[in-house]
This record gives structure tokens, sequence and C-alpha cells, in this order.
């Protein structure tokens, strides 16, 4: 029994260079969240509204794409290495990836930043969603294709391990956490295929001036095709530490296994095919399509509930393992003073309020109300924004020690972080979700028009307060969690006060459930059948009423519209 | 495989959630009439649109008595006409195009609310009732004046109402 980086210490310092890259771009995304709040609100102005598109930009990148990728290979990479006990096969195939993932954020994060420098002739204004005919920089483009080909080559990288597992073990189950790392990596595959195509095939050579134009339409829909699927990429290290750490750090074991496998079986047969629900409001798809889209993506609640299920439950195991009784009173039995325990399960509170206001978003007919309002930045603020990235904060606290043998430093300052974020998101997030329903838009930089918003209780004045109040509770929380880590980081290693790397043991085993769970290529094989099956109609539909490269649209920037504009509107001031 | 009772439950429990809410939603689609944004109008030229017969000169035309349609053009930033005026108690049916990126035509306070992308044109109806003015933004990022992107819907009396002269 001994620690990662004792174990694995070549590994170690690949998944600790993850953590501390999806460190930097939190701090930098929290603050850019700040600046952002404050600017809407019109709090506080320090850039002008034209340039808060651009650290929009940053934010949604940073966050979504940055810290939560690169944290999400360093737990796969841990995952792996610890379930089949055997390192990766080739070091200087790890750092490749990892060199490609980190140096397509940088070519994309230069034309993004270029644009707030005027002696730059660079801008990639475009937010994470990137939708033609907005144009980015061509380097933008670039960097966003590296960086997935390196995700690529990180499954590519888990996969060969595996294989070299699996000659040596012929007959043996898949263990828990790389059945869980191959399922996941199964439906990047299949998703980020799109958004491949879509940059490289059409925008790149788009922004290159290679192409005239691009079907607007068909690119979005490219999008959506992986943008859904990414959500859940996001979402499968968080439910992994669900199911593998937090029963661990409550004191019991996980309730059942094969569970855990249906679950995440499930996610890769039915987060790809989901995606048109981005698009109920795109005219030029069917009614049909939206449908189909509707219904595969009520039945992704099914996996979600299951996980609520087995959470709870062995939540529950560990409380009564540590001597809780009673109905709920084996609640007080828990952990509540570790930060790792407190802060996923209070990720996970949040991730079930976050529950109910998507299924409102999934309404194909409700879904019209709250469309890009402030309403959805409410919501994945509480799903991404805090049941995934509260939980690898959480997690960060019991990793740390792991992959560099020092003992977390701070733990009550660790405790209050948590805390902390949670009360600031309950703050900002209420309030967004009720100024979605007065109708206040997202991403803009004034909601702020000739006429104005009605709440149906409260004011304008008073969400925003709100919104302020817990934007700058969010910002203090990450600047703690980044004074906990330095504090890590600055002390002397001790691996004997750290605990074991292990994780949570099965109540029920791998061996109560069917062979067939791990017949992977059947389920793959499935997902493509169902993906076609999802979209083969809606892109043919699509490429035939106006063609591969679109009927037109002319890219923007345009820069005799800017300057068309800024005449009348400086005639009109 | 053994699987706890409990569980069984809640797996019971959480189908039938599902199928009420596929449910819920076919109800409001196909009985209550809530209408998609859907395929149903051709595709247009975004870089032609001025001599689309409808998008070439758009505003409001009347269709019956009491129906109108309303053509509108987005482009960042803006909409054309900015100031859409409509009768009291009519039932208007917009149709909405962008010459250039994609935008959103929704009004403040109604269920009018849909995307728009160039090369396809988004229609949807709404009933209007006493006299009001409503604000209409576009919600999808459109470029560096977005948040200067905003129109207006002003239902006046019926007897105070006007088609403009060069319809
Ligand atoms: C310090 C904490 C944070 C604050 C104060 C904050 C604030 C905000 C605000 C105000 C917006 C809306 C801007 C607009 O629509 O005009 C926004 C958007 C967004 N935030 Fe955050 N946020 C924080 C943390 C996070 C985290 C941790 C994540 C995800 C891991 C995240 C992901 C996003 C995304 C994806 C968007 C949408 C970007 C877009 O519309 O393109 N945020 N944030
Ligand atoms: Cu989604
Ligand atoms: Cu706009």
């Amino acid at each position: 029994m001994s620690t990662y980086v004792e174990q694995f210490p070549a590994e170690a310092r690949l998944v600790r260079s993850a953590m501390y890259t999806a460190f930097v771009a939190l701090g930098l995304g929290a603050a850019f969240g700040l600046l952002q709040v404050l600017h809407r609100t019109n709090v506080l102005r320090v850039i002008d509204s034209t340039d808060y598109y651009t650290i929009l930009t940053l934010h949604g990148v940073l966050l979504v794409l940055t810290f939560t990728i690169f944290f999400l290979v360093a737990i796969f990479t841990w995952a792996i290495t610890t379930s089949l006990d055997r390192p990766l096969p080739d070091h200087r195939f790890s750092w490749t990836w990892y060199g490609l993932m980190t140096g397509g954020t940088v070519l994309a994060a230069i034309p993004i930043v270029g644009g707030l420098i005027d002696q730059i002739d660079m801008s990639a204004a475009v937010l994470f969603t990137f939708y033609a005919p907005l144009q980015a920089h061509w380097l933008f483009y670039v960097g966003l294709a590296l960086f997935v080909v390196g995700t690529w080559l990180a499954g590519v990288d888990w996969i060969r391990t595996y294989l070299a597992w699996r000659r040596e073990h012929p007959d043996e189950r898949i263990p828990l956490p790389t059945f869980m790392v191959l399922t996941t990596m199964g439906f990047w595959y299949l998703s980020s295929v799109g958004v491949a195509l879509s940059v490289l095939v059409f925008l790149l050579p788009w922004s290159l001036g290679i192409f005239e134009h691009v079907n607007a339409l068909l690119t979005r829909t490219m999008f959506w095709y992986f943008g859904h699927a990414v959500v859940y990429f996001w979402l499968m290290p968080t439910y992994l530490l669900w199911y593998l750490l937090l029963p661990k750090v409550a004191g019991g074991k996980l309730f059942s296994d094969p569970l855990a496998r249906i679950v995440f079986v499930l996610f890769l047969l039915l987060s790809t095919p989901t995606g048109i629900h981005h698009q109920y409001l795109d005219p030029g798809i069917a009614e049909g399509f939206k449908y189909v889209a509707m219904t595969n993506t009520m039945f992704l609640l099914l996996p979600s509930l299951l996980t609520a299920f087995t959470v709870v439950a062995s939540i529950e195991h560990g409380a009564r393992q540590r001597g809780g009784t009673g109905r709920l009173r084996w609640l007080g039995a828990l952990p509540w003073r570790d930060p790792v325990f407190t802060g996923m399960a209070l990720a996970g509170v949040m991730f079930a309020a976050a529950g109910f206001s998507g299924i409102v978003n999934a309404g194909l007919n409700v879904n019209y109300l709250v469309h890009n309002t402030f309403w959805v930045v409410g919501h994945f603020h509480l799903t991404v924004g805090t049941a995934v990235a509260l939980t690898f904060m959480a997690a960060s606290y019991w990793f740390l020690p792991q992959v560099t043998g020092k003992p977390l430093w701070g733990r009550p300052l660790a405790l209050g972080q948590v805390l902390l974020w949670f009360l600031g998101m309950t703050f900002m997030s209420n309030a967004m979700h009720r100024g979605g329903l007065a109708g206040i838009p997202r991403r803009t930089a004034e909601p702020q028009y000739n006429f104005s918003f009605e709440p149906a209780i409260g004011s304008v004045a008073e969400l925003d307060a709100q919104v302020v109040l817990g934007g700058t509770l969010l910002f203090l929380s990450t600047v703690l969690f980044l004074t906990v880590v330095l504090g890590t980081l600055r002390g002397g290693v001790d691996p004997t006060r750290i605990p074991a790397n292990t994780y949570a043991a099965a109540l029920s085993e791998a061996e109560d459930g069917p062979r067939i769970l791990d017949n992977l290529r059947l389920w793959v094989l499935i997902a493509v059948v169902l993906v076609i099956l999802a979209y083969a109609f809606p892109i043919a539909a699509i490429v035939d009423r106006s063609g591969w490269l679109g009927p037109g649209g002319s890219p923007y920037p345009q820069v005799v519209w800017v300057v068309e504009y800024l005449v009348v509107a400086l005639a009109l001031r | 495989m053994n699987v706890h009772d409990y569980e069984k439950l809640w797996i019971g429990l959480s189908m039938v959630l599902i199928v009420l809410f596929i449910g819920s939603i076919t109800y409001g689609s196909v009985v209550a009439g809530v209408v998609m944004i859907d395929d149903a109008a051709d595709p247009v030229d975004p870089d032609a649109l001025g001599d689309h017969p409808d998008f070439g000169d758009p505003g409001v035309t009347q269709t019956g008595e009491d129906t109108y349609e309303v053509h509108v053009v987005a482009f960042h930033p803006g909409f054309n006409p900015d100031v859409i005026e409509v009768p009291a108690n009519s039932t208007v049916t917009f149709h909405v195009t962008s010459m250039d990126v994609i935008h959103s035509f929704s009004i403040v306070g109604t269920n009018a609310n849909s995307m728009v992308i160039p090369g396809e044109v988004s229609s949807m109806t709404v009933e209007l009732g006493a006299p009001n003015r409503y604000g209409i933004v576009c919600n999808e990022y459109c470029g560096e004046f977005h948040h200067l992107m905003e129109g207006e819907l002003v239902v006046v009396p019926e007897d105070e109402f006007e088609l403009e002269a060069d319809e």
C-alpha cells in the first residue's frame, strides 16, 4: 500500500502537469468570469463592451475545454494505470499528446487575446461555439484541431495499455475504472470526429480564403453533433470520481459494479444521437428530427437517475460502516469535515437541482421560453460549473498528495473553499435562472435595452445584486483553491501521512453482471448505428437544401459594416 | 445479475418519469398544437436578399381580415425593419432571415423566439391582444455590437393602424 507517485513516478509527473495546466486555466477563467459579472450588471467596467465577447470566448474556452479536459486526462491516466496496475507503454508518446493539447490551447488562445490588442491584426471573438459565418483567425482553428488530436492520442495511449493488460489477463473482467475510461473514449472518438471534420474540411479552409462561404446550418449541426457529447465528456470523469472516490472517502463501498457499467454503456450509446436538442429553435431542420433527439435526450435521464441512486446508496453504506443509524440520522455520521467528501457531496446536490432545470431545457416546446436566455447560463453553471468543477476541485485535495507525495496543506481552508463555492453558486445561479425567465438574454455585454425586463418576483436590480455577490464569492473561492494548491506544493514530501492509492471496492462485484457488459465492440457498434440513424437524414436534408458550402452569407467581421455602423451609431448619439 | 429491490423500484419509477415527459411533450405538439420552427420555408440566398420578392422589401403585409405577415431581415447589429407596427387583436406571422451571421429573433414576453440562420427562414405566428409594446432582441451572439441589436413590436389600437403606403 503506497501512494501513486511511489507506484508510478513517471505517470505521476504527467498527471501533475495536466492538473497544473487545468488549474491555470481555472484561475484565469474565474477572473474573466468576475469581469463578466461586473460588466453585465454595469457595476464595474474595465473593458469596452465590444471586447466583452473576447473575454467571454476566453472564459468559455479556458474553462470548458482546457480546465475540464486537462483534468480529465489526468484522472483517466490515473484510473488506467491504477486499475490495470501497469504503467503507460511509452512515455515519449504520452508527452507527445500532452504537448499537442497544450500547444493547441496556446495556438487557439493567441488570436483570441490578439483581439484585445489593437496592434495585432488577429481576432477570434467567436465564443467557444464558433458558429460560422462568425470567423476566427485560422490559428484558432488549427489550435482546436491540434487539441482534439491530442485527446485522441491520449485515448490511444490508454487503449494500448489496456490491450497489453488484456494479453496477460485474457479471462478477467475489465476493471471498472478502465471500463469507464474506454466507454467514455468510445463516444469521444465518435462525436469529436464531427467537430474535427467541420474544422478541417470547412472552417479552416474558409478562414484561409480557400472557400468563399460555408453552410452555416451544416457547420452548426456538426458542432452540436459534438457539442452535446462533450457535455458528457466533462461529466464522465465526474461520475468516475463519484463512483470510485466518493464511496471510499465516505468509508464504504460502491453499491453495484454491474450497474455502474450499465450507466457508462448507456452514455456511450446515447450521448451523441441527442445533439439536435440544441437546435430545437433552428429553422431548416424538420420537426421529426427534433422529436427523435428529444426522445433520446429523455432516455439519457436514465443513467443519471441510476447514478443518483448508486451514489446515495454507496454513501449511506459508508455512513453505516462508520456507525451511522436511523432513517436519515446516518447523514450525521458522514465525514463532513473532509473537504474531499463535502465538496463532492455538495457538487452532487447541485447536480440534482440542475436536473430539474435541465428537464425544462430538454422539453421541446418549453424550451422556447428559456432558449438562449440567462436561464441557460444558470443551468450550466450548476452542471459543468459546479457538478464538474467543484468535484474536480474537491478531488484535487485527494489527488494532489497522491501525485506529489506532499500532504494536503490548509485543510480547514479547503473545507471553507468548497462551502464558499456552494454558497456563491446558489446566489449566482438562482438569479440567472430567474433572470432568464424574465427574458434576459445570455451572451451580451449590456442586457440593458430601451425596454425593461420584468421578473415575476423581485426586480432586475435585486437579481443583479445576487449575480454580483455570487460571482464575487465564486472568484474568492477559486483564489482560496489555488492558495491551498500552492500551499501544498510548497510543503515537504511525506508519504507516510498520505492515504494509500486505492479506490472503492464494490458490494455487488463485476462477476455479478453478465459478461456481455464488457463487450465493448458490440456497444461501439450499436452506438455507431444509433448515430447514423439520428444524423444521416438531417445532414442529408441540410445538404440537399443548400449544398455543402451553403447558399452564401458573408463572413464577419467585415470592415465595411463596422465603419458604416460606427457612423450611424455616432450620428444617433 | 442480482439487482437490489430498491434498485428495481427506482429503475421502474425512472422509466415511468421518462415516458411521462415524452408523453407530455408529444401531447403539447400533437394535441395542443404548439408549433415548432421547422424546414417548411424554402432556403434563400443571403447574398441576394435584395432581389427576393418578400425580403427585398421587408415589412408588414395584410393577408386576411385579422391576419398579417411580417418579413424581417436580421443583420449585425440590427433588424430591418426595427420598429414593427401591427394592429391589436390580430394574428401575425413573422418570417425572419439573416443577411450575414447567425442571430436570433426573440420578442420578449411572447413565445416568439427563434434562431435566424443565413440561408434559412424562420417562421413563427403570434396571437396579439390589446395594444402594447414589446422589445425584440437578438439573443445569439453575432459580433461586437451584438448588445445594440434590438427592435420593437408596437401593437396599436385597430383604428390607428395603417399599412405603409408602398405596400
Ligand atoms: C468564478 C466563477 C465564475 C463566474 C463568476 C462565472 C460567470 C459567468 C457569466 C456571468 C457568464 C455569462 C456571460 C454572458 O452570457 O454574457 C458565464 C458564461 C459561461 N461560463 Fe462561467 N463563471 C464562473 C465559472 C465557470 C466555470 C467553473 C465554468 C465551467 C467549468 C464556467 C463555464 C461557463 C461557460 C461555458 C459559459 C458560456 C460561455 C458562452 O456563452 O460562450 N464558468 N460565466
Ligand atoms: Cu446538451
Ligand atoms: Cu446578436
